[in-house]
């Protein structure tokens, strides 16, 4: 791996960039290897890098249907914060964030992550109150989020429309600084490389087509398009496409897959400062390091594999964003794409072991995953190595949904009354 | 200055010039004319400056895939803070009116002195994916340094700053074909369905009819007839100006026409812009071709440009793109464009084609036409900053090289047939050889292609290349592939060195296809070299996706009408207007709009809610409650149906008695409440919360149609059809009694929790002695049309009794000093009727209600889980934060064990002292226990008390 | 946007009248006390979410009312059929 810095980009220009080494290699697999990971997402990429690095499980395949990075990772709207409410969530996504700083020099690849912070917008006395009841918990969880007047929010983002006599006016607002976005192909990149540095093999274009079982149960490798691997130990990390891949063990999940759209606007001049999140209008706004608007719409109704979704679910959108942001009006949807999100029941992901020995899950995260991807990783190269979840994602098991201890989130902030 | 206006031609009134400025500086060109011709034809070569390298750019096509020449068009303000700028228009597609105003964009301080064109010199060290390599050291510097620098470099246009004071329309259509481009192919297909009886609906982005036609004189007539053929048929639509954006599912096609940019600001009347939302039989994609630009050093140079833009500029638009002009081709439409612009007066010196081989007919044509012919031959280099002063050629590109010297230099590098909405709709893609391009293949949808855009029409034969040969190697040149975003030939070679093998990897290192015109110009070039650099066969490489919109269209045009008061439709009831005028704060519940308080002679919230409350405990009180969700629920099974949805039993409830009706999800949480009445054994009248009236209903339709189909029960939304006005306060009798008929009022005959049929203020009621106060209370229900005269009857015949109209937030003071739930804040969506303190609530007798099995899991049962109890602070001044949480132990270290948070807390005026109800671990176990509430700074200390009732606990001010 | 046909109205009606309703066929148990707490898991969770043909339900919500289910192919999102309520499982 040739090291990236300032220098050796200086030097490789008068060489006219011709020694830049293969970021990864393309490999054929191995006839077996200690542990598959399905799915080269961030998740699942990170997992083996982790695996490798801080695990020492170094003989470790990521097996992915499409080109790495292709799924969620490279489809989202790369938001990072985690100012969850519940102790759990909070744990799990901040120990993402701490990750987060400091993986450009530990991947020695530039994730780009931007701290410009999280806005998050209250339009009526209910999210007050349910904004107050995060930020307190955030504090005394050691989780930055703090209040902001009207005043303050437009200060900090200074397009807002915060009159009063909007049809939703901007009552305040909860920003997390350390919040922001990244760079989303870097990410997977990034991962990738470093991994297949340490010894991990990637193997892109070879769909997974069965999960052989043991007599005992056990897992003992994956039938793919490319013929068996063996491997005692499979991590799926296949986001939208989990219960197809559990269906091939025998498993049936509390999942379903919904599309998702994000767009993006024509490039503009530096507009937008920071990230601005509206949960009541359904407003979702970064602006991308190039100048385009980045834009997150809701899912579409019904469940999905499709990865296109309707027209007038942008529409909301856009109708959304520009009550928030009226001076918006003239600006020009430049594309729009769709992804598959796996929700769970409560909206809080699965990561863990399951029912089948060697067989381990990292799933659920819905419109939400691409912020945990450095802590998912890491907690599901954890897992798969002790054969036990780390404390921080044992609440996020699939008993729960057995005996009810469920992580409501959404349940605990968008009860209208 | 290089293009100038042809003295003869194109569709142009020469009769009606139009004067506007690029850059403050005046120019005139002619009605018919588009901002690129017109700028043409007044000798401007120079029109922009590209994204990272910010290189002098003129323009490369003449239609929807310019990349480069993109303005910000200024239509003026109407007033401050109201203004009508837009960023990134092409030129070419931007119509010419009296008065434009229009500027270049990316240069600083102006268009040909430009300091961000130090990225150009310092273009080495700037190759794809630079940014993932660097800035990574020293580690602070990211965030104070270079992520600052980066982001000042972004975009092209600056964003509009001000508001839009235009709107924009949207609308629906349907019809039996859609027919999307109205070339001529475009135009044969809607005629055809046309005659056949069909609703036909022609689209077609231009100013007029015809497409690639307009550039050839010869099929002017053949478009004339054709157009006015169509606009004698009445079951035809025909919509210019009108871009179909994307194709959806089940041929649902969005299309967005432009209203009024292309008149002077002075004259457009009406929406900027209309939504179409087409629902169509078939569909018919007649979107035409793409021609692409060849790839070789010097490319990007302005005055370097497609064949095909060239044409059109001479044809359509009388404009020569410069004094002499030589034709890079490799496919014969570039013979051909040079025969027409021979034709059309400009001075076309030399053809160039890499082919040793061309069609005799068009080289004897050419050279009779006095072009210099160089077959075998390719461009290498092409001198000039701002515009071309010559170009280099050589045989095969590698041999002796000879210099001319021209001031425009077009280029015929082929046809990429556009695929984009058969794309969107998921019809598959061959590929063709003889295009160089992906065809339209199998359709999922019920489309079929036509013309250029199906491969078939003549364009003649060609090569299809991933660059022009060169002396130099791919690294040394600068051989742009997507103009807009800089992306080169090397950076494409250089993706697929680092390891960058599929087409979408390659696409999102390089950026190629990325810029605001989509690829259209570079997808099929970058396809080619990435095939070249990996030595494998284009098809292997894959396509990247094609997704909507075909081309930008403004988020108005997708807003439509939902803007202001119309982005979400705004519930008021019928008192709403009484309340307003009365000077009434509001505050927004769900879709309502809800009176909070009615200050008196400049009080804030406290003191409002603290004389409406005292009044309510007093004296009494009316308060709007129209808000509340209401059903009628009507059957023979009513009562088993309600006793199987709620967790309390209904069958017992006498006619006339109301209950409190608790409702969980399957999953055993608190969804919603309300009290009910039975009016007769087969008829209810059921509130909901707020909120959840529409929630509630279609769950419970959902049970009922799907689960228990059995039941004969009807469900009815009543919520619009009663105003509710609930008169609260011991003289609530009082004020109500002469209102009243038919009704006695006795606190015998009429008790708690009952409901009586009768009239009040002469029309129908349906009367509840409920309270949500602890007082003596009634809820008036009469028909919506009477509430407010019924609520003005009840106001004047309480003014004696001091009446006092109160709003939400006293309504919610009085509720919890008597302890009452409100669903929503004291409950979230994760609080069994246990946790709520309301097991008494749940019918302990009954077999099965939704949720009741759910109550069973192990963790619903298990100790510790939060119950929701009352806290008294310390301090009885200290009003408690709603959403502060609570630990045992404040002086633990963070991250602290916390017990649970604050769900409602106010001062009570009756008491003379705080209030709060909190969700606490094991709650009423901590009854007089001290808790802790850590604020920023410091910390209250609360007691809890296991009873959430802090007034008349015995409830004796409710039977009076 | 889905166009949707409605049994009971028998119409093609687009997507917005309509509201899904999540996987057809999972039928309320009769005796939920009778469940142990792994099958009540499987009849409130579980859900096979196939990659291809899908039962589901949904209600003409701004139409008729009525519940009722359909098959659709999630990769295409194309409808197969459309079906009343109570009938059996095609």
């Amino acid at each position: 791996m040739m090291r990236f810095s300032g220098l050796n980009l200086i030097a490789q220009a008068f060489s006219g960039h011709q020694s830049w080494p293969e970021q990864w290699p393309d490999k054929a697999p191995k006839a077996a290897y200690d542990v598959i990971i399905v799915g080269a997402g961030g998740h699942g990429l990170g997992a083996a890098y982790y695996l490798a690095a801080k695990y020492g499980v170094t003989n470790v395949a990521v097996i992915e249907k499409g080109w790495l990075g292709g799924g969620n990772t490279g489809r989202n709207t790369t938001i990072i914060r985690s100012n969850y409410l519940y102790d759990e969530s909070a744990h799990l996504y901040d120990h993402a964030v701490k990750l987060w700083d400091g993986l450009s020099q530990e991947l020695n690849y530039n994730v780009m992550y931007s701290k410009r912070g999280v806005l998050m917008l209250a339009h009526n006395v209910h999210d007050i109150q349910s904004f107050k009841r995060h930020i307190h918990a955030n504090r005394l969880n050691g989780v930055d989020n703090e209040w902001l007047s009207p005043e303050e929010c437009q200060a900090y983002c200074p397009p807002l429309d915060i009159s009063p006599n909007a049809r939703h006016p901007v009552l305040g607002g909860a920003l997390q600084r350390r919040g922001g976005t990244a760079r989303h192909d870097s990410v997977a990149w990034g991962y990738a490389r470093k991994a297949t540095a340490l010894g991990v093999d990637i193997i892109q274009n070879c769909a997974v087509t069965g999960i052989r079982r043991g007599a005992d149960g056990a897992v003992l490798g994956v039938e793919t398009e490319r013929g068996f691997i063996g491997a005692k130990k499979i991590g799926v990390s296949a986001a939208g496409n989990t219960s197809v891949v559990m269906n091939m063990a025998g498993l049936e999940f509390p999942l379903e897959s919904y599309p998702l759209q994000a767009l993006v606007s024509e490039p503009v001049k530096p507009i937008f400062p920071c990230v601005v999140m509206s949960n009541t209008v359904h407003a979702y706004i970064s602006q991308s390091d190039k100048g385009e608007l980045v834009i997150g719409a809701g899912t579409d109704q019904y469940t999905s594999y499709s990865q296109r979704g309707a027209l007038h679910i942008i529409e909301h959108t856009l109708a959304a964003i520009c009550e928030i942001f009226p001076i918006f009006t003239r600006m020009r949807m430049l594309r729009t794409w769709g992804g598959i999100v796996d929700v769970t029941p409560d909206r809080s992901p699965i990561l863990g072991k399951t029912p089948v020995p060697g067989l381990y899950v990292n799933c659920g995260w819905g419109t939400g995953g691409f912020k945990a991807t450095p802590g998912a990783a890491d907690l599901l190269a954890h897992t798969i190595a002790h054969d036990a979840p780390h404390a921080i994602n044992a609440p996020f098991n699939l008993d729960r949904f057995r005996n009810g201890r469920l992580i409501d989130e959404a349940a605990a902030a968008a009860v209208a009354h | 200055m290089s293009g100038y206006r042809l003295p003869a031609g194109g569709r142009i009134n020469r009769a009606a010039p139009l004067d506007f400025t690029f850059d403050g500086r005046a120019h005139r060109g002619f009605a018919g004319d588009s901002l690129a011709s017109a700028l043409v034809a007044s000798g401007q070569m120079l029109f922009g400056r590209s994204f990272k390298y910010h290189r002098p750019r003129g323009i490369l096509g003449m239609g929807t895939e310019e990349p480069n020449a993109l303005v910000t068009v200024d239509r003026g303000e109407t007033g401050p803070g109201w203004g009508r700028a837009t960023p990134n228009l092409r030129a070419p597609s931007v119509a010419l009116y009296q008065g434009l105003d229009a500027q270049s964009q990316n240069r600083f301080p102006s268009l040909k002195f430009d300091l961000g064109a130090v990225n150009d010199r310092l273009g080495a060290l700037f190759p794809a994916g630079f940014y993932n390599k660097t800035f990574m050291w020293p580690r602070s510097a990211w965030e104070k340094l270079y992520e600052p620098a980066i982001r000042r470099m972004a975009g092209l246009g600056a964003s509009p700053a001000t508001r839009d004071p235009d709107h924009y329309d949207a609308t629906y259509a349907h019809c039996e074909v859609l027919v999307v481009g109205g070339g001529l192919a475009g135009i044969d297909a809607a005629l055809a369905a046309a005659q056949g009886g069909s609703r036909v609906i022609l689209i077609d982005e231009q100013e007029e009819l015809g497409g690639g036609a307009l550039s050839d004189q010869a099929l002017w007539g053949e478009v004339a007839d054709k157009a006015m053929a169509l606009r004698r048929l009445d079951n035809v639509t025909v919509l210019t100006r009108t871009t179909a954006f994307g194709y959806y599912h089940q041929n649902f096609v969005g299309a967005v026409e432009q209203l009024t940019d292309h008149l002077a600001p002075g004259e457009a009347k009406g929406a900027r812009e209309r939504l179409w939302r087409i629902r169509a039989g078939e569909v018919v994609l007649a979107q035409g071709a793409i021609e692409r630009p060849l790839v070789f050093d010097g490319n990007d140079v302005p005055g370097v440009m497609l064949s095909s833009a060239g044409r059109t500029l001479a044809v359509r638009y009388g404009v020569a793109v410069g004094r002499a002009v030589a034709v890079m081709a490799v496919h014969d439409s570039g013979w051909r464009d040079a025969l027409a612009l021979k034709a059309a007066g400009v001075n076309v010196v030399a053809l160039i084609d890499l082919r040793a081989q061309v069609a005799a007919d068009l080289v004897s044509a050419v050279r009779a036409a006095g072009i210099a012919v160089h077959l075998g031959h390719a461009v290498t280099g092409v001198s000039g900053r701002h515009g071309v002063s010559g170009i280099t050629f050589a045989a095969d590109g590698t041999g002796h090289s000879q210099q001319l010297a021209v001031d425009a230099l077009l280029m015929a590098g082929g046809w990429t047939p556009t695929v984009h909405l058969w794309s969107h709709a998921k019809g598959s893609l061959r590929w063709d050889a003889g295009w160089g391009a992906y065809l339209p293949d199998v359709p999922q949808e019920n489309c079929r292609a036509v013309g250029a855009g199906a491969g078939a029409w003549d364009l003649g034969s060609g090569l299809a290349l991933g660059t022009l040969p060169g002396p130099k190697p791919i690294w040394q040149t600068k051989a742009f592939v997507d103009f807009q975003n800089d992306v080169k030939a090397r950076d494409i070679d250089l993706a697929v060195r680092e390891g960058m093998r599929s087409i979408e990897h390659i696409k999102r290192y390089t950026t190629n296809g990325m810029a605001t015109d989509q690829g259209k110009t570079s997808n099929l070039n970058g396809l080619q070299i990435a095939s070249g650099s990996l030595g494998r066969a284009v098809t292997d490489i894959g396509l990247t996706t094609f997704r909507p919109p075909y081309t930008p269209q403004t988020f108005g045009a997708l807003m439509g009408h939902h803007k202001d008061a119309l982005f979400q439709p705004i519930r008021k009831t019928v008192i709403d207007g009484w309340a307003d005028a009365r000077g009434a704060v509001f505050e927004n519940v769900a879709q309502w709009r809800r009176a909070r308080y009615f200050p008196q002679g400049g009080e804030d919230m406290h003191a409002a809610v603290a004389r409406e409350c005292l009044a309510v405990r007093q004296n009494v009180g009316m308060f709007d409650a129209s808000t509340l969700g209401k059903i009628e629920v009507v059957g023979p099974d009513a009562a088993e149906f309600l006793n199987r949805m709620y967790t309390n039993p209904w069958k017992a409830l006498a006619p006339g008695r109301c209950r409190y009706g608790l409702l969980l999800r399957e999953d055993g949480f608190i969804t919603d409440d309300g009290v009910s009445a039975r009016l007769a054994p087969d008829r209810f009248h059921l509130t909901t919360t707020t909120g959840g009236a529409a929630r509630v209903l279609a769950m419970m339709e959902d049970y009922l149609q799907t689960e228990w189909s059995d039941l004969d029960v009807w469900l009815t939304s009543t919520t619009e059809q009663w105003a509710v006005i609930a008169v609260q306060g011991p003289l609530a009798r009082e004020v109500i009694a002469p209102l009243v008929e038919g009704i006695d009022l006795s606190r015998e005959a009429f008790p708690h929790m009952a409901i009586r049929e009768g009239r009040i203020c002469g029309v129908p009621t349906r009367l509840f002695r409920v309270s949500f106060t602890g007082e003596l209370g009634y809820e008036v229900n009469v028909p919506a049309e009477h509430g407010r005269m019924v609520w003005e009857a009840i106001h004047a015949a309480g003014q004696a009794h001091g009446i006092t109209p109160y709003g939400t937030e006293t309504m919610h003071v009085l509720r919890a000093e008597k302890g009452y739930v409100i669903v929503g804040q004291d409950t979230d969506g994760t609080l069994t009727p246990d946790d709520a303190g309301m097991a008494w609530a749940v019918g302990a007798k009954k077999p099965d209600f939704v949720g009741k099995r759910s109550l069973a899991r192990p963790d619903m049962t298990a100790p510790g889980r939060k119950q929701l109890v009352g806290l008294l602070t310390e301090d009885p001044n200290e009003v408690l934060e709603e959403g502060a949480q609570i630990v045992a132990d404040p002086a633990q270290p963070v991250p602290m064990t916390m017990l649970g948070h604050v769900t409602s807390s106010y001062h009570s005026a009756t008491l003379g002292r705080s209030i709060a109800m909190a969700v606490i671990a094991d709650g009423r176990a901590r009854d007089g226990q001290v808790i802790h509430v850590p604020m920023p700074g410091r910390t209250i200390r609360a007691r809890v008390t296991a009873s959430t009732v802090f007034y008349d606990a015995q409830g004796s001010r409710l039977d009076v | 946007m889905l166009l949707i046909r409605c049994p009971y109205c028998e119409e093609d009606r687009p997507e917005v009248e309509f509201v899904y309703g999540g996987e057809a066929h999972i039928a309320r148990p009769l005796d939920p006390a009778a469940l142990s707490d792994q099958d009540w898991e499987h009849y409130l969770y579980i859900r096979r979410n196939p990659r291809g043909r899908h039962h589901e339900r949904w209600r003409h919500t701004h139409g008729c009312g009525r519940f009722f289910n359909a098959v659709r192919d999630t990769v295409s999102d194309r409808f197969e059929q459309t079906y009343k309520a109570g009938e059996a499982r095609r």
